[in-house]
């Protein structure tokens, strides 16, 4: 047929494909490999297997602590940029005001803002109104970081829901509260719930703004950085690394999961 | 019939714009009636005012002799069928059904008695854990059908509700919403912008323009003795002229066509006539072709000039000499018109009753 021919019949494309995911996803293999191997040098031939490298962590106080301020910086964030990502979705998929468009691209922005900027801005701002830096001031920054992220999974998941279902809700005799617990808290939680992964796993990852705003207290991205001076610390490094990607992994997988089962069921509604 | 709605001076305005203006209208105990018009007529904003999700700026509405101004939409005795159905996705059928029964707090037992009834009621019996988003529209449209009748209205309210479906499915329903309607014997409101469908509905029909009802009546008497010009034009098809008034009586006219004689029609309410002239109709299956020498009381003539091939009809149209526009005539096929070539002489039989005088 006509229409296979070209694109479809290069031999060279999935060539490039095989090599373009390879590079993208090769280094990252990389890093449990070495997590696992008995040498404190990562290169080949590897050495042998052991989990010593996992063991150490677990006697780690100070990656330990980090561990924990990244958990309370991650629900934080999460939390934060999902309340104030329903908020906003919910304004900008239910009314029609002026501004409407101006509003989103406004919110959006951050997305593609170059971060080192916005994190030098937020320092700068932080000093002069004389805050101190600290756990919350990772939180602030994150939040603003985060919220795009949090908007974009909320409004597609608010912009399949129907007015109608409410009022419908209304009409077969339920209150107003009974109707937002029984019909639009069920119908939207799906997106909730994907969004709050989503920012809490951007949270966990993020260095830039948390390296920036952090001051004493870092999170395991940060304390990453600083144990990159020592080779003999790489890899117990490695070890946290893998743990981290793994959970990265799991979390986005089971948000999107949710996405869109959430989207399927709505749009065959 | 007891009146079960009763709508009284009710307008609603939005801004200056007038959604409802002066509307009064009776709806009686089990009568299934349509409100129809053109989009943008009122007649939606109508039915959510029954229904509770408009407020009329001014004017009363009763429900089964209760005023309901002021009480909002979950504690009136009214059900809804939304347009797009409003299923509610995260729940099966049977829970869809429930819905508004759990707040009614009934023991198990006759919660899923009341259930299934109502699922026999709308042939979906078989469907109960069905998820909601694996439903056909027909199938759709039972669910919200069956989920507001549990509820035991007093009236229930339909938005459009056979417009989402394809022709072959809304002719279906239309029958089965007509039978279910004479089994469960409630007051059935329906909104309509497909005049077949109110024709072949209902008891009675409102039909409105700019947020006013134009006329109320049987759909028989509706179709054939609409009181005003927009009215007719909206219901099918109508030929319009103008007549010279030579006579007028409480209840009839005395005119002079061009064409078609001196006629005696009927004076159509609140008719005044201009310029001593009235506006004439006639439906174009109302005129039918003669063939060959076959004679008629009353007939004229003219020449085809265009003509529109519908399957089991034919819309001719014919040039008559001294009307201002060209008539429609639509024939059966039955007997070849639509061999009838374009530019064709022919000749036309008509009844001088057919012909309607009309409120500009």
């Amino acid at each position: 047929m006509s229409g296979r021919h070209g694109i479809a019949k290069s031999r060279w494309l999935p060539a490039y494909v095989v090599v373009y995911l390879a590079f993208l996803y090769l280094p990252i293999l990389l890093l449990p490999i070495f997590s696992f191997n008995n040498a404190a040098a990562t290169t080949f031939p590897l050495a042998g297997f052991t989990l010593k490298w996992y063991a150490s962590l677990w006697t780690n106080t100070v990656m330990l602590e980090a561990a924990r301020n990244s958990l309370f910086v991650g629900i934080c964030v999460a939390t934060l940029s999902t309340g104030l990502g329903i908020c906003a979705a919910r304004a900008l998929t239910r009314y029609r005001f002026r501004g409407r468009e101006a509003a989103n691209g406004l919110l959006m922005a951050p997305l593609f803002l170059p971060e080192i900027i916005v994190a030098v801005s937020l320092l700068m701002i932080i000093l002069q109104i004389g805050m101190e830096l600290s756990l919350a001031t990772v939180i602030l920054g994150q939040t603003v970081f985060c919220l795009p992220y949090a908007m974009s999974v909320l409004t597609s998941g608010f912009e399949g829901f129907d007015r109608s279902l409410e009022e419908a809700s209304l009409d077969l005799g339920e209150t107003a509260f009974g109707t937002f617990r029984r019909v639009t808290l069920p119908v939207v939680a799906p997106a909730i719930v994907s969004s709050l992964l989503v920012s809490f796993t951007i949270s966990l990852d993020e260095f830039i703004l948390a390296f920036f705003l952090s001051g004493t207290e870092p999170t395991l991205p940060v304390y990453i950085w600083g144990q990159l001076r020592f080779a003999a610390k790489l890899p117990s490094v490695l070890a946290l690394g893998s743990i981290m990607i793994a959970l990265s992994i799991i979390l986005l997988t089971t948000a999107e999961i949710i996405r869109r089962r959430a989207e399927r069921r709505i749009q065959g509604a | 019939m007891a009146d079960m709605i009763s709508i009284r001076s009710v307008s609603r305005y939005y801004g200056i714009y007038k959604a409802l203006d002066d509307v009064s209208l009776d709806i009686g105990a089990g009568e299934f009636f349509s409100l129809l018009g053109p989009s943008g007529c009122g007649k939606t904003t109508l039915l959510r005012s029954i229904a509770g999700f408009d407020t009329p700026t001014s004017g009363d509405i009763r429900i089964d002799g209760q005023s309901v101004i002021g009480t909002p939409p979950n504690r009136r005795p009214t059900n809804m069928v939304f347009q797009n159905y409003a299923i509610f996705p995260h729940l099966n059928v049977e829970e869809n059904v429930a819905y508004g029964l759990k707040r009614l707090k009934l023991d198990t037992a006759e919660e899923r008695r009341r259930v299934g009834a109502a699922l026999e009621q709308v042939r979906l019996g078989a469907l109960g854990k069905r998820g909601a988003n694996e439903l056909s529209g027909g199938q759709r449209q039972r669910v919200a059908l069956a989920r507001a009748l549990v509820m035991r209205p007093k009236v229930l309210l339909l938005d459009e509700p056979l417009s989402a479906l394809d022709k072959k499915l809304r002719e279906e329903m239309q029958v089965e919403l007509r039978s279910l309607q004479k089994a469960v014997g409630i007051t059935f409101i329906l909104v309509t912008h497909d005049q077949y469908e109110a024709l072949g509905l209902s008891d009675r029909i409102a039909v409105m323009f700019g947020g006013r009802i134009a006329q109320v009546a049987t759909p028989k008497d509706i179709y054939q003795h609409p009181l005003t010009r927009e009215v007719a034009d909206f219901l099918g098809g109508m030929n319009f002229m103008k007549a010279r008034v030579t006579g007028e009586t409480a209840g009839e006219l005395s005119v002079e066509t061009h064409r078609f004689g001196n006629v005696r029609v009927s004076k159509p309410l609140g008719f005044a006539a201009r310029d001593g002239h009235a506006t004439l109709g006639i439906r174009p299956e109302r005129l039918r072709v003669l063939w060959d020498d076959a004679e008629a009381d009353h007939s004229l003539e003219g020449q085809v000039v265009d003509r529109h091939y519908f399957g089991e009809i034919t819309h001719l149209i014919v040039d008559v000499p001294g009307m201002e526009k060209p008539l429609s005539v639509s024939e059966t096929n039955n007997f070849g018109a639509d061999d009838i070539p374009v530019g064709a002489p022919i000749r036309l039989a008509y009844d001088p009753d057919a012909l309607v005088a009309l409120r500009d």
